[in-house]
């Protein structure tokens, strides 16, 4: 028994197969962002682990295959971001202004209120990268000192918020244009916020997809930067 | 035709494991703390714009990684059952912090972004 729970195929074999799962139930569901397959998947997999007294280090002896992958899935991520940056040539301005603005929001904001909510430094810059996407978040937090898989979770909660209260939010500031909407998603709330612009029209998801991608290029530009110089 | 197929994903994977490389590469030599994949990821940019393709066998492969790109992110997401006594502790001023860092980033970048459309000259409609 001892020798297959020591087996790196089980947990390799088990993370695969619980995320199918998950996948299958989020597909059912309409792809809600509450059903996300990285929610549900980490919600089967720690109780599985607890049980089974197996500790996080013995299951990445196993589950770092998968893990691995992130980095070429991140060089990947140019090839949507190029055929994105054709398409919308002509706005090009207005949209790098907004995602200066927008973007430096959204690193200040996440740290000024961690801040104010006491919570402790790694914790703050686990949180910075917040609103991009995943792998991007992921590989800066560990590089500038935080926790990769604090900051995986707050990844998937932002977009997980942005799916859900985004659209309403931007209703009541009264902005009605689809792709003003869809940008200011996308940046603030990476893949997860996409598919939900996805559902509003094609073209909120298209600048969905730009923003999320403009902003994981302008927050590993700018993050080691403004945290060096960060006073708090 | 399959093994053509075949040959052109791993053609592809190649590429995005050299970019990958290339970009720890000059991250180490230039000292600068970016991550080397992001690195790779801006490298695979300039060069896609420079020459206005993506080599075919690297969409193919850049496709079939993201098309799962979720389930690359399960090993480190099972990491915050590491976190329990963080969680148990912080728990309300992290959610709180999402939920505002969230709405604040959201409405600052609506809100630049209809003002700034709202001033350009309406374009002409292209033929």
């Amino acid at each position: 028994m001892n020798v297959l729970m020591e087996n790196p195929a089980l947990w390799l074999t088990l993370t695969v197969a619980v995320y199918l799962l998950a996948e299958r139930i989020h597909v059912r569901q309409d792809r809600s962002a509450l059903t996300h397959p990285l929610l549900l998947s980490v919600a089967t997999l720690v109780p599985l682990l607890l049980l089974s007294h197996t500790s996080y280090a013995r299951y990445m002896e196993s589950a770092r295959f998968i893990h691995l992958l992130l980095a070429p899935a991140t060089v990947a991520l140019a090839v949507p971001l190029f055929a994105n940056i054709a398409h919308m040539r002509s706005m090009l301005r207005p949209l790098l202004i907004a995602l200066l603005v927008g973007g430096t929001a959204g690193i200040v904001s996440a740290l000024l209120l961690g801040k104010l909510f006491g919570l402790p430094h790694d914790v703050l810059i686990s949180f910075s990268p917040k609103s991009v996407t995943t792998p991007i978040a992921m590989a800066l937090s560990e590089k500038l000192g935080g926790n990769a898989s604090l900051t995986a979770a707050a990844v998937i909660v932002t977009g997980i918020l942005g799916a859900v209260g985004a659209e309403h939010l931007l209703r009541a500031l009264g902005i009605k244009d689809e792709a003003t909407q869809g940008f200011a998603i996308g940046l603030a709330s990476h893949g997860i916020g996409t598919t939900r612009a996805l559902h509003i029209s094609h073209k909120a998801g298209a600048f969905s997809g730009l923003a999320m991608s403009l902003n994981g290029v302008f927050t590993s530009l700018c993050l080691p930067a403004l945290l060096a110089i960060w006073p708090f | 035709m399959k093994n053509s197929n075949h040959t052109d994903f791993l053609t592809g994977f190649v590429g995005l494991m050299a970019y990958w490389f290339i970009g720890e590469l000059l991250v180490n030599l230039l000292g600068v703390s970016l991550p080397g994949p992001v690195a790779g990821m801006l490298l695979l940019l300039g060069v896609s714009l420079l020459r206005q393709r993506v080599a075919p066998s690297v969409a193919q492969a850049s496709h079939g990684l993201l098309a799962h790109l979720s389930l690359l992110f399960v090993p480190a997401g099972v990491g915050i059952m590491s976190q329990a006594a963080l969680l148990a502790e912080h728990g309300f001023g992290m959610l709180a912090t999402l939920v505002l860092s969230t709405a604040v980033t959201v409405a600052i970048t609506g809100l630049t972004l209809k003002f700034l459309l709202a001033r350009r000259k309406p374009e002409p409609r292209q033929p």
